[in-house]
């Protein structure tokens, strides 16, 4: 029986030990700073909104760690000894272990502009980020700067308009979220934000924070020269791996803890998931950074494998991903670039309210469907990652849409609209398959 | 613009708290006197009548102006005593009559009926009282007793049952006793209230109806179609606060007040008279029914309106809010004021058996086998829509096609009940009492319908062309379905397990006992209950205890306390019924999408049934929970899409009880024999 240790209570490091306690009967530590039990992080928003309360966001009742033998441990580790193997906590106490996982997570960027530092201005990430927001915002804040367009300045933006706080939203990109959404879809979450009254200002970006006499933030400046006046400003310009405590550590770093395909650090024992991880190598299609919950999930899932005497290889497979921006819900399965290659052909279908739409990538010569981003509309997924694995074209997907649909029943269905646009476009005639029950489910 | 339909609201809340206000103000705008006129009316002109107006003037209490209700009523019931009383003096019993009875008695210890007639006089009253007597105690001629003082001690010894007797005959006692109390109070009013009853009912409840709408209305534009759960826990009225328990409070006083002291709320009955009047006909006049099913219906459109509002992106959402609002309206409201204004057998059609746990009573029976052919074919859909109708649909749509699209509780969870679905315990804890209290009393209403039933049908010797369909018939009739049930459960586990061996056995154990009893109870023993029980009792207390304390008092009245859905987790039979069948044999499940879950927690905080949906969809499994009412919310507030109620094969797929998360391909986890 080895002890295993996890650093972090998140999605990565909780999967990692909930699979090890089914494969084995190795002591488990979760070791965590930020909160005695899991809580799901992407929840955090719905708790500032009055969504949820925290108790609502734990996935586990609190007496499932103990019935599963998992000790979990509230403390800030500060270094890491991988040649005693042990981790030193900030109290200078130790544990030992047997082999070590880091789930550590992230932290939000800042890119060294005066003023970050100041009392108002914060990211949002951990559990203690809400408090301070909670703090931060609980009175007399009228308006609020965002600093870069992604999924946690959106979630930020919500939080703030349903506390009746103004937000104006600086872009560096000339669309929303510009690195990951084309052209089209990063337009219609912009004209949504919009709709929210999201004050939106695009290719626009930060210079610097101004405090007032008590350090407070006071206004921002932007690189226009513009002065903005508010009382808040989230720092939402990504986040990036938490690894300063391993500075000192022989556990090699640079963007984040640099890993192998099996998880793998350069120290025999020790292993990184989830958001901290690096790749040396990426797997194919994919990035050697990925922080997202699912692959979090899959690299817990993947190195309990590892753990319990299955060496695995990190494979995730076809990507997808989701989000909701305001009252519009994300899907996307396959790979969808920002800019696409010029061997992709592209479809692209928009709902007359401006509010829905599908963007589908397949290849110019073989027509193989590669990917659909999809908004306003629900997909199923096990019909995507089946039609990505078996490598149909695009005619198969157009034709047999119906059967992907996840909407709620009663629904509006768009199949008819989508395939006529095109079939026009494509000078094809293909008709569409109705939904089949034995498709889906066999 | 949002400055503007903010004040609109707060006006609206300020009319409707006014409105409020007023409608309970009401209760106490009306001055009392009782006249010997409101008696004959209420009661007809009977003995009785004749023996309260006698209680009433010797008390003083006729023709007299109460300003307070509740003195009114405390004297209204020193007079029905008092009236009691003075019956019994005329046509009860006492030690004087077998006193007189006594000294007729020629052979001691030897019971003679001419001693017991020379004992009473000539009068017809005396004559009827001898009658009475000798009724009861004539068995006494068949026995010895060893001397006078015995026989009078055993005489002695039937008074009080003799006058339970009379009373019940003429007197003023239990149900009939509460219907007068609370008719006479009603007639007994007079005053502001009755003087002004249309501006009050204007101001009441039109008043009400205006503030809720000029507070719900504008929330229709509050920003683009999208659920917004937005301060829920923050809120003191969703978030177990003051203001919840304040609501709360009323609702359970209203429920204590509708059930038990429905004299102190006549007024409002007063208020609803035209309405009763101009549904019901002339000769109609509004009950406290009446009066719950005006307000039940009301309070359903009303917050069915701000249903509207705030599902309104979302279609599944309208057309089920649209379908409870339509059966209440149609089914529970206004066809039965319909039936009965045409003088056929009132009732909600819709309402099934067991959750109409009254259904089945011998008075209904009696009422519906004996009210010509509308009667019967009520009766027929009753038993059809109980045995075939329920479990067929339960198949194809799962139990959400009745518990969330046509049930009037159900109806009133989702309406009024919606801002408090996210108080419902989620805990392992609460699931374990759960399914012991729901299928408790699933199992109680059961049996407790099979005794009342059977006591209610003739033996084979009672049996008339009329009444054919005899007890023994009525075994015979529930072994054949029992055993096509257990045949139907046994083939089912046996093609997969569906249930856990326990629980199966446990199913089986039960059903299996039932049958025996009653067989050995009706076949060897030829009791007269076939429990063993007095099932008038059984009943009483049911209708106490699950009727209206469970599904009243506790249901509605703890929605801010325990969520919307607390009867119909905890103690619905017929909930509980449509679950096992949703979790045997159904079409329906809600779908899990794949990997896209990030175990937020919308779904559970939202799920009024206490359903921790979330542990299902973080694994990739379905829910197929026998609980699940098909509200739909759990799909409506997930943010990533990831849940789907639907109608698919009933394959073992349908609950996977070890599923893949699809997205990783290197680990094919908890995949059985896998291929990969």
């Amino acid at each position: 029986m080895e002890h295993i240790v996890i650093i972090g209570n998140g999605i990565s490091g909780i999967t990692a030990a909930r699979h090890i306690r089914k494969r084995s009967n190795h002591r488990i530590t979760v070791i965590s700073a930020e909160t005695d039990h899991f809580f799901s992080r992407t929840a955090l928003m719905y708790i500032y909104m009055g969504h949820m309360k925290y108790e609502n966001t734990k996935p586990y009742e609190d007496h499932f760690w103990k019935k599963n033998r998992i000790d979990l441990k509230r403390a800030y580790v500060k270094r890491v000894d991988t040649d005693n193997k042990a981790v030193i906590f900030s109290d200078n106490s130790a544990m030992d272990y047997d082999a070590l996982v880091l789930a550590v997570g992230s932290k939000s960027n800042k890119f060294g502009w005066p003023g970050q530092d100041l009392e108002g201005v914060q990211g949002l990430y951990s559990f203690q980020d809400l408090q301070t927001m909670e703090h931060h915002t609980k009175a007399g804040v009228k308006r609020a700067v965002l600093i870069g367009g992604g999924l946690i300045g959106v979630e930020m933006a919500e939080m703030l308009h349903s506390r009746g706080i103004d937000v104006t939203f600086l872009v560096r990109e000339n669309r929303f979220w510009g690195n990951v959404l084309p052209k089209e879809e990063g337009e219609l979450i912009t004209r949504h934000l919009r709709e929210h009254h999201v004050d939106l200002r695009m290719e626009t970006e930060l210079k610097a924070i101004l405090p007032d006499k008590n350090g407070r933030v006071r206004a921002v400046v932007t690189h226009k020269e513009q002065e903005i006046e508010c009382q808040f400003v989230g720092l939402t310009a990504g986040v990036s791996p938490n690894i300063a405590f391993l500075k000192n550590s022989k556990i090699e770093t640079q963007r984040g803890i640099m890993v192998n395909r099996y998880l793998e650090t350069n120290i025999p024992g020790v292993y990184a998931i989830g958001d901290c991880a690096f790749f040396r190598e990426a797997p194919p299609g994919r990035r050697p950074l990925e922080q997202v919950w699912y692959t979090g999930r899959m690299m817990g899932e993947t190195v309990a494998q590892t753990l319990t005497g299955n060496r695995k290889m990190y494979e995730p497979g076809s990507w997808f991903n989701s989000a909701k921006f305001f009252d519009i819900e994300y899907q996307t399965y396959g790979t969808v670039n920002a800019n696409p290659a010029a061997s992709e052909a592209v479809f692209y279908w928009e709902h007359p309210n401006g509010k829905k739409c599908v963007k589908m990538i397949f290849d110019k010569s073989s027509e193989k469907f590669l990917g659909i981003n999809v908004f306003g509309i629900r997909m199923r997924h096990e019909i995507f990652d089946k039609w990505l694995r078996e490598e149909q074209n695009i005619d198969h997907v157009m034709t047999h849409l119906a059967d992907a649909n996840f909407d709620p029943e009663l629904y509006r269905r768009y199949e008819k609209d989508i395939l006529r646009k095109f079939n026009q476009e494509n000078h094809k005639n293909l008709s569409g398959q109705p939904k089949s029950r034995t498709r889906i489910f066999g | 613009m949002h400055i503007i339909m903010r004040n609109i609201q707060k006006t609206g809340l300020f009319i409707f708290i006014a409105g409020l206000l007023v409608f309970i103000g009401s209760l106490s705008l009306s001055n009392f006197r009782l006249t010997a006129e409101i008696i004959d009316d209420r009661i007809g002109a009977t003995t009785k009548a004749t023996y309260l107006k006698k209680a009433a003037e010797t008390l003083h209490i006729t023709d007299r102006e109460y300003r307070s209700k509740f003195g009114f009523i405390r004297d209204l019931k020193i007079s029905f005593n008092k009236a009691n009383d003075l019956l019994l003096a005329d046509y009860g019993f006492t030690r004087e009559d077998v006193d007189r009875i006594m000294a007729h008695i020629t052979t001691p210890g030897v019971y003679s009926e001419e001693a017991v007639a020379a004992a009473f006089g000539n009068g017809s009253i005396d004559i009827s009282r001898q009658e009475k007597f000798r009724g009861s105690t004539s068995w006494m001629a068949s026995q010895t007793y060893h001397n006078n003082a015995a026989l009078r001690k055993a005489m002695e010894q039937k008074l009080p049952d003799l006058n339970q007797e009379v009373l019940q005959g003429v007197g003023f006692q239990g149900y009939a006793l509460s219907e007068y109390t609370f008719k006479i109070t009603k007639s007994a009013s007079e005053g502001i209230l009755t003087d002004h009853l249309r501006a009050i009912f204007i101001l009441s409840f039109l008043g009400t109806i205006l503030g809720a709408l000029l507070f719900i209305v504008p929330q229709f534009k509050e920003g683009p179609p999208g659920i917004k759960n937005n301060g829920i826990f923050h809120h003191p009225a969703t978030n177990r606060g003051w203001l919840g328990m304040i609501v709360g409070g009323m609702l359970i006083l209203f429920y204590i007040f509708l059930y038990w002291f429905p004299e102190y709320i006549t007024n409002w009955t007063l208020l609803l008279d035209p309405v009763k009047k101009w549904l019901g006909g002339p000769d109609a006049e509004a009950d406290r029914w009446f009066l719950y099913g005006f307000l039940y219906t009301l309070v359903m459109l009303v917050m069915g309106i701000r249903m509207f509002a705030k599902y309104r992106g979302n279609a599944y959402q309208m057309v089920r809010t649209t379908s409870v609002l339509f059966f209440q309206t149609g089914f529970a409201f206004i066809i039965p004021e319909i039936m009965a204004r045409f003088n056929l057998p009132a009732r909600d059609l819709k309402n099934a058996w067991p959750l109409d746990y009254t259904g089945f009573y011998d008075y209904n029976l009696e009422a519906l086998t004996t009210g010509g052919g509308t009667g019967k074919a009520i009766l027929f859909w009753m038993i059809g829509l109980a045995v075939i109708v329920v479990p067929v649909m339960v198949y194809f749509f799962g139990k959400r096609w009745y518990c969330s699209w046509v049930c009037g509780c159900g109806g009133l969870a989702e309406t009024l009940g919606d801002p408090y679905r996210q108080l419902s315990d989620k805990s392992l804890k609460s699931w374990k009492i759960e399914r012991w209290m729901v299928y408790s009393v699933m199992v109680f209403v059961y049996l407790m319908t099979l005794a009342v039933v059977y006591t209610y049908l003739p033996t084979a010797e009672q049996a008339t062309p009329d009444k054919w369909f005899t007890k023994g018939n009525f075994i015979a009739l529930i072994w054949v379905a029992m055993a096509i049930g257990m045949g139907l459960l046994f083939y089912w586990q046996k093609q997969r397990e569906r249930f856990s061996k326990k629980t199966f056995l446990t199913m089986m154990g039960i059903s299996g006992a039932v049958l025996m009893v009653i067989g050995i109870s009706h076949f060897v023993l030829k009791a007269e209950n076939l429990f063993f029980f007095n099932s008038y009792q059984v009943r009483a207390w049911y209708g106490f205890l699950i009727g209206s304390a469970f599904a009243g008092v506790v249901g509605t009245g703890f929605y801010p306390l325990m969520g919307n859905r607390v009867w119909c987790r905890f103690g619905c039979p017929l909930a509980a019924f449509m679950g096992l069948i949703q979790r045997i044999k159904s079409r329906f499940r809600i779908t899990t999408n794949g990997g896209q879950c990030i175990s937020c927690g919308n779904c559970s905080t939202y799920c009024e049934m206490g359903i921790d949906v979330r542990a299902y969809a973080q694994r990739g499994q379905n829910i197929v929970r026998s609980s699940c009412v098909g509200c739909g919310v759990c799909s409506a507030v997930c943010p990533r899409g990831v849940l789907k109620l639907e109608n698919g094969p009933d394959n073992p797929e349908r609950i996977q009880e070890n599923p893949i998360i699809i997205g990783n391909d290197g680990v094919a986890l908890n995949l059985k024999n896998s291929g990969k």
